[in-house]
């Protein structure tokens, strides 16, 4: 089996248009959050959200592109440049042949779907744009990284809600470890920011209307953010070769299903997954410094969560340290796996965890180092990054410093 | 604007060019439109004329609407106007 490492990061979310920008604002303790700004927000109950401001599409793209490129495309396309060229990689040849992309959303392009309902039902329009299904479908993104890059080899799109992108890399990662590929392009967005993605889940009663507070005492809901994370998987020896600089390697991935409610956490499935990873990873769990939560902010995740880490890691769990970057960047739904491993990858590069902001008061069923308020130096070697889904399908991804 | 002048500037945009760098003998193949363009320019024509122009990718020379050339398709449009005018009169 071949070792994997991540050799380029991208990103576009609340807190920055690229992966400097981000590490800067969750070192900060930076709240991304704030009123939304999108049509019809006077019909919303939930009116805030970790929108991306000053995003600036007609200056990226082309009219042409923006005919294709719904909003999730387009963030991811932009942390797809950022991670591609950070890796130096160029894509020709064998290696053009047998990379590939697999990318994570949850709901792909939630504006196009919103804006073209509204057109026909709402204006009572007859005809909508030719571009629609491509541009709404879910593995657009997905197609135009491979044409942007010349990726040639195995590529899809990965829905599992909250989880998308977290299995997307797993998935990425074990192309890469069995020698399909050489390298994968992998990560996710999500771009649900608009009237109908937030009425949705409105609907639920699981929404935050002023703060995300995740394992807070009154913590009272999640917030939506958007925006996409993406990284370039690379063989380790394909990467030495080259001559690479190395982020940091992906050590293994765990998975499980709950099989047991659509939208309750399951303690049980939530830690055979964290287990399952650390197996995969062959780390012992006293060796994991840094968990990056999955840590919603409402109260049944973030006390699942915590109970589920206890499982797992016995006494250790009192000396890790378990943060929710939620709390700065929203909650990315398919995209936030992507965007919460930066935060891994700078504990492990730069020694510095992300803290859990809007933390007030321990709740007793959280009473686990959770990093409150304000980031911590500290030096760790193994860290997890935990996604459960809704449906009950969950991801975790280790990652070791190389 | 005139109906020429109106696709005149529809497929100049579709064609990213100039409207002046476009006329009515131009083909659309000419100008480098290709059939996701071609479907594109329809709707385009659609929305701006409140028309519905009998179209199928699948089979475009078998359409009542003739999308060789600029001056064909304002033709069309003439000759759909017409009609759909008397449709929606009678």
């Amino acid at each position: 089996m071949k070792r994997v490492v991540i050799t380029g990061a991208g990103t576009v979310n609340a807190l920055g248009q690229s992966v400097a920008q981000t590490c800067a604002a969750m070192r900060e303790g930076v709240c991304g959050i704030g009123p939304l700004d999108i049509r019809d927000v006077e019909r919303l109950q939930i009116r805030i959200g970790a929108q991306v401001s000053g995003w600036e599409a007609e200056s990226r793209y082309t009219r042409q592109q923006l005919a294709l490129y719904d909003r999730f495309t387009q963030f991811t396309l932009a942390a797809a440049a950022e991670a591609v060229a950070q890796s130096g990689l160029v894509f020709e040849g064998e290696l053009a042949a047998r990379s590939g992309v697999v990318l994570g959303t949850a709901g792909g392009g939630v504006s196009t779907w919103d804006d073209n309902y509204r057109s026909v039902y709402e204006e009572g329009k007859n005809r909508v744009h030719p571009l629609v299904v491509p541009r709404l479908m879910n593995n657009a993104a997905a197609s135009h990284v491979s044409m942007a890059w010349n990726l040639q080899g195995p590529s899809f799109t990965v829905s599992t809600a909250c989880a998308s992108s977290n299995h997307a890399m797993a998935q990425a990662f074990s192309m890469v470890r069995s020698g399909m590929a050489p390298v994968m392009v992998t990560g996710g967005s999500e771009a649900m920011l608009c009237f109908g993605g937030v009425k949705a889940w409105e609907g639920l009663r699981v929404m935050s209307r002023d703060v995300c507070r995740p394992f807070s005492l009154g913590r009272n809901g999640m917030v939506q953010g958007e925006g996409a994370g993406v990284f370039v998987f690379e063989e380790y020896a394909h990467a030495r070769a080259r001559g690479a600089e190395i982020l940091c390697e992906v050590a293994g991935v765990g998975m499980s299903s709950d099989a047991s409610d659509i939208v309750m956490p399951s303690q049980s499935g939530a830690a055979r997954a964290m287990a399952a990873a650390l197996a995969d990873a062959g780390v012992d769990a006293g060796q994991v410094g840094y968990i990056n939560a999955h840590g919603t902010g409402t109260a049944a995740n973030d006390r699942t969560e915590c109970a589920a880490v206890t499982q797992v890691f016995g006494a250790h769990a009192q000396r890790l340290m378990i943060s929710s970057t939620k709390s700065m960047h929203g909650h990315l739904i398919g995209g936030t796996g992507a965007v919460e491993l930066l935060a891994c990858i700078m504990a492990l590069r730069e020694g510095i965890i992300a803290p859990t902001i809007n933390h007030s008061a321990v709740d007793p069923d959280c009473a686990l180092d959770v990093v409150p308020n304000v980031a911590r130096d500290a030096q760790v070697d193994v860290v997890l990054s935990n996604a459960f889904a809704f449906g009950g399908m969950n991801a975790v991804i280790a990652l070791r410093q190389i | 604007m005139s109906v020429t002048d109106q696709v005149i500037a529809i497929i100049a945009e579709q064609a990213v060019l100039e409207p002046g760098d476009v006329t009515p003998d131009c083909t659309l193949e000419s100008l480098g439109i290709d059939s996701m363009g071609v479907v594109e320019s329809i709707f385009a024509i659609e929305e701006a004329f409140d028309i519905t122009v009998p179209f199928n990718a699948n089979t475009p020379s078998e359409s009542d609407f003739d999308i060789t050339s600029v001056a064909s398709i304002i033709a069309g449009i003439e000759r759909l106007r017409a009609e759909q005018l008397d449709t929606s009169q009678g």
